[in-house]
């Protein structure tokens, strides 16, 4: 769970890192290539799969602990959730099923478009390019596009703030003085990638 | 003082049981949570109905028999004390107090506010103890052991085993409790040599005793009376990933 979990905390950087190529440079074929290279090379091929493992692994154990968690406590208190405890703990299967819902709703957009050849094709220096920064820029100028993915971004920050440091603290990993150091990290990470993630479909949607 | 009480009455496993408002008047607010209890039982009895069962022993905030959840936290609103040692100068004249018993799988209800814990001792057996026998207490320093581990191995073995972390925890885990005890052995001498079995009987059984999956939450560690901190969860990882790789 929680070496998935850090697998795909490390993705979201690369991902979101390609990304922000659509809004850096005005030339869309920079995007392209990018995407054109992510979908073509054979070893990023073969992470890909073990990144929908990853994601997967994450997902079911959640599910199988979640599960076990409810039959744990058959009764509920009448007054709970009263105690001084992280407030973003208290709700990571409730963050997680957005993301969820947000990851299909994601991938029928883009990842599905591509995959089954229904995205536009470019022909630049006879090589065909999927002209994906074009419909990006396309979805983005879509108002409830923006807000649907911010909010998605904002949720999945919630989500990182408590699983980043949690993660360690699964792998055996807390310490009087490091421990302060991860949470830290855990802010600034969460605070970067939303901002990173969210920041492109507002440039977009303001250009 | 003057109090509403809205306590959990069942009557045993078969009953499904249900809360029951009752009034108090004229409670002083030096006394503790528990004599407040035994004023209502007094008046309870007085009127030929049944007292509410809890349990209790010591009372005096360290063996660790008394527990129940009070307006959703585990012995009470204060910290650091055990629900013996509450006084109801923590609470305003006027209050509603909303009074539970724990609630975990793992801790079987058998009247009102009283839970069977015994699931704790189970714990206790199965690896919470050293094969050698180490006859009578002695000298001090006979055997050499850093200050450092012997003062977080002392800290750990403050649990009273209350089951305040299993109640407070949103998916009833023990791994609190487990962790304070495998990090009170494993941190000494005597206890290392056989940590690795321990680590592995103490979570088998407390998977197959019905105990939830920790998420760090930290609900445990702003309960607990003796205030373990949840460190001990992460050494019990350390020392579980030691022990099965």
């Amino acid at each position: 769970m929680s070496l998935a979990g850090i697998f795909l905390i490390t993705f979201l950087l690369v991902h979101m890192g390609i990304n922000l190529l659509v809004i850096i440079f005005d030339d869309p074929m920079v995007y392209n290539r990018a995407a054109h290279f992510m979908s073509s090379n054979i070893l990023i091929k073969i992470f890909e799969i073990v990144l929908f493992g990853g994601l997967l692994l994450h997902v079911i154990f959640a599910l199988i602990l979640q599960v076990q968690n409810w039959f744990a406590r058959p009764r509920r208190y009448n007054k709970a959730n009263y105690s001084n405890t992280s407030f973003f703990s208290k709700f990571m299967i409730h963050t997680a099923g957005i993301i969820l819902v947000f990851l299909i709703i994601h991938f029928i957009d883009f990842y599905f478009r591509v995959k089954f050849g229904h995205s536009t094709m470019i022909h630049v220096d006879g090589v065909m390019y999927h002209d994906l920064a074009t419909e990006i820029v396309d979805k983005f100028k879509l108002l409830p596009f923006v807000i649907f993915y911010i909010a998605a971004f904002i949720f999945l920050g919630f989500h990182l703030i408590h699983g980043f440091q949690s993660a360690f603290k699964t792998l055996g990993l807390d310490h009087k003085k490091y421990t302060p150091v991860v949470q830290a990290l855990a802010f600034i990470y969460t605070v970067v990638v939303v901002a990173g993630y969210s920041i492109i479909p507002l440039v977009i949607y303001f250009k | 003082m003057n109090l509403k009480l809205k306590i959990w009455r069942q009557k045993d496993t078969q009953n499904r049981g249900k809360f029951v408002n009752y009034e108090l008047r004229d409670i002083s607010p030096d006394s503790s949570f528990l004599e407040m209890l035994d004023i209502l039982n007094e008046q309870l009895v007085t009127r030929n109905e049944e007292p509410v069962v809890f349990d209790d022993d010591c009372r005096e905030g360290i063996c660790g028999a008394c527990g129940m959840y009070i307006n959703g936290h585990p012995h009470g609103p204060d910290t650091l004390i055990t629900v013996c040692q509450l006084h109801m100068r923590k609470f305003k004249n006027g209050d509603t107090i909303v009074i539970e018993p724990w609630r975990a799988r793992a801790f079987p209800m058998i009247k009102d506010l009283m839970v069977d814990r015994s699931a704790f001792d189970t714990l206790i057996q199965e690896g919470g103890y050293v094969s050698v026998n180490t006859g009578s207490a002695p000298d001090a320093n006979n055997i050499p052991i850093k200050k450092e581990f012997a003062e977080l191995s002392m800290d750990a073995a403050a649990c009273i085993g209350c089951g305040a972390c299993v109640a407070a925890c949103k998916n009833a885990s023990a791994m609190l409790f487990v962790g304070a005890k495998v990090s009170h052995l494993s941190l000494l001498p005597q206890g290392k040599v056989e940590a690795r079995e321990r680590v592995k009987r103490l979570v088998a059984m407390m998977d197959k005793l019905g105990f939830g999956n920790c998420t760090n939450t930290g609900a445990c560690e702003a309960e607990c009376p003796k205030g373990i901190n949840m460190t001990n969860i992460a050494r019990l990882n350390r020392e579980y990933y030691k022990a099965a790789f």
